[in-house]
């Protein structure tokens, strides 16, 4: 009866977790009869009476509210359709793409056209993996010039940092714009992109070990 | 050295009855893919990548219930010592079947509707007991891919070799001339189900029997590999 595992170990799919009625299943982990199971790799997490696991790996799972960066793949008539590295395609419609008015039947390839990426947020999942995005919002924006790196999904909370800390040390050293979203895309846009993709792949790879941010600094030629 | 008509008493390579050859397992051996493995058992080497969960097409295979999985084995051409020709062939098509039911009731794909996992398996090198070594790889690639899991897949083959129960075949052991029957199980270790059981030859019930025991037995011990495995890639990073 209880925790089985315990807090911030690693799991494995099928490994129990927990036994009894006393925990809750959240995210990354399921019951069976009265047996909570992982069902992925991660890292178990326990708040008051849920468990949820901390994925190690695993492909973005959209959530209402997330920053993302996405590219046009499809234009209908009623708005875009965006892939964001999903396994279904994200709907932008033309109400929530600008405050701009736009005629019937006008051309929409003159606000986005094909295989332009742009940032935007995640108003609603529906069921079904129905995404929407929307363009209203601060700094929401196409994104012209500049370059994509693909990081893991679950290391995008170490590249902002707490509070956006990380994020911030990085735009000021570097001097170059970053965006980053959730879906593990990062555009980034300035003169010294090299040293700055540099450092995402070190905050990548050594995500875990502490001393990080001095590490960065000293990458990036910091005071 | 055994002779063509003594009964099997010991193994050509020294093994016990219940000892599988060595194992080594490796978790993203394929960078590009999104989850991948590689597992060694003797001399059988198989590899596995998955990719997805990704937009499903032709649209009419697409199930707006949930994703569907989509398996793929093949064996290279100089994976045995004959070349084999590349390509599907009537041997691959079942293997190909058989693999997808024996890792269907270990993923959960109702999350991804509309969408597909592609599970590709490739035998680098084969000495027999390619759809197991190809199963097992593919369980620890789909966990590595993130897939939400119910349970992960072990494989073995056991059988019967000139009248001895035991487990693990290999090449020399399936063509054993006094009779070999050779039986491939798949099993979910938490769940205590098997997911895939197929016999070559001819066993009696309480052979069949004795076999699925040291089956079950033996894939305990292959689950400790595979979480070693996932653990050498995962624990420190």
């Amino acid at each position: 009866m209880g925790l089985i595992i315990k807090e911030k170990e690693f799991v494995i799919p099928g490994d129990i977790v927990a036994e009894g009625i006393d925990y809750l299943p959240a995210g990354g982990v399921f019951r069976e009869k009265d047996k909570i199971i992982a069902g992925q790799i991660g890292i178990v997490s326990v708040d008051n009476r849920l468990i949820k696991l901390i994925p190690l790996t695993g492909i973005y799972k959209p959530k209402a509210g997330d920053v993302v960066i996405g590219q046009v793949v499809n234009i209908s008539f009623n708005g875009w359709s965006i892939d964001m590295g999903f396994s279904n395609l994200a709907l932008l419609s033309v109400r929530d793409a600008t405050s701009e008015f736009i005629e019937r039947k006008s051309d929409l390839s003159r606000y986005f056209d094909f295989d332009d990426y742009i940032v935007a947020k995640i108003s609603n999942v529906g069921k079904g993996n129905l995404i929407d995005l929307t363009m209203k919002g601060h700094g929401l924006m196409k994104l012209r010039d500049g370059m994509l790196i693909d990081v893991s999904p679950s290391k995008v909370p170490r590249i902002i940092g707490k509070q956006g800390s990380m994020i911030n040390l990085l735009k000021d050293l570097s001097k170059c714009q970053v965006h980053v979203g959730q879906n593990g895309k990062v555009w980034i846009n300035g003169d010294n992109c090299e040293k700055l993709i540099e450092a995402i792949r070190v905050i990548e790879r050594e995500s875990h070990i502490s001393g990080l941010t001095e590490k960065i600094e000293k990458l990036l030629g910091g005071r | 050295m055994v002779t063509a008509t003594n009964a099997y008493n010991k193994r050509m390579d020294g093994r016990n009855f219940d000892e599988l050859r060595e194992i080594e397992a490796k978790v993203g051996v394929v960078k590009s893919a999104d989850g991948s493995a590689m597992f060694k058992i003797g001399d059988t080497i198989a590899i596995a990548a998955v990719r997805g969960p990704r937009d499903l097409y032709p649209r009419f295979m697409q199930n707006p219930k949930g994703g569907i999985l989509r398996c793929s084995y093949n064996m290279m051409s100089f994976s045995v010592d004959e070349r084999i020709r590349p390509g599907p062939s009537r041997r691959s098509r079942e293997i190909t079947l058989v693999t997808e039911n024996a890792l269907m009731p270990a993923v959960d794909l109702s999350e991804f509707p509309n969408s597909v996992v592609d599970v590709f398996i490739e035998i680098v090198q084969a000495d027999a007991g390619t759809r197991c070594a190809g199963i097992c790889a593919a369980s620890l690639a789909l966990a590595d891919a993130g897939i939400p899991m119910r349970d992960l897949v072990c494989a073995v083959s056991v059988g019967k070799v000139g009248g001895k129960i035991l487990v693990d075949l290999n090449k020399y052991e399936e063509d054993y001339e006094d009779g070999s029957s050779d039986m491939p199980v798949a099993f979910l270790p938490r769940r205590n189900e098997i997911s895939l059981l197929q016999l070559d030859g001819g066993m009696k019930k309480e052979e069949i029997l004795n076999a699925l025991e040291l089956a079950k037995k033996s894939c305990v011990e292959i689950l400790e590999v595979q979480r070693n495995a996932l653990m050498g890639k995962y624990k420190n990073g």
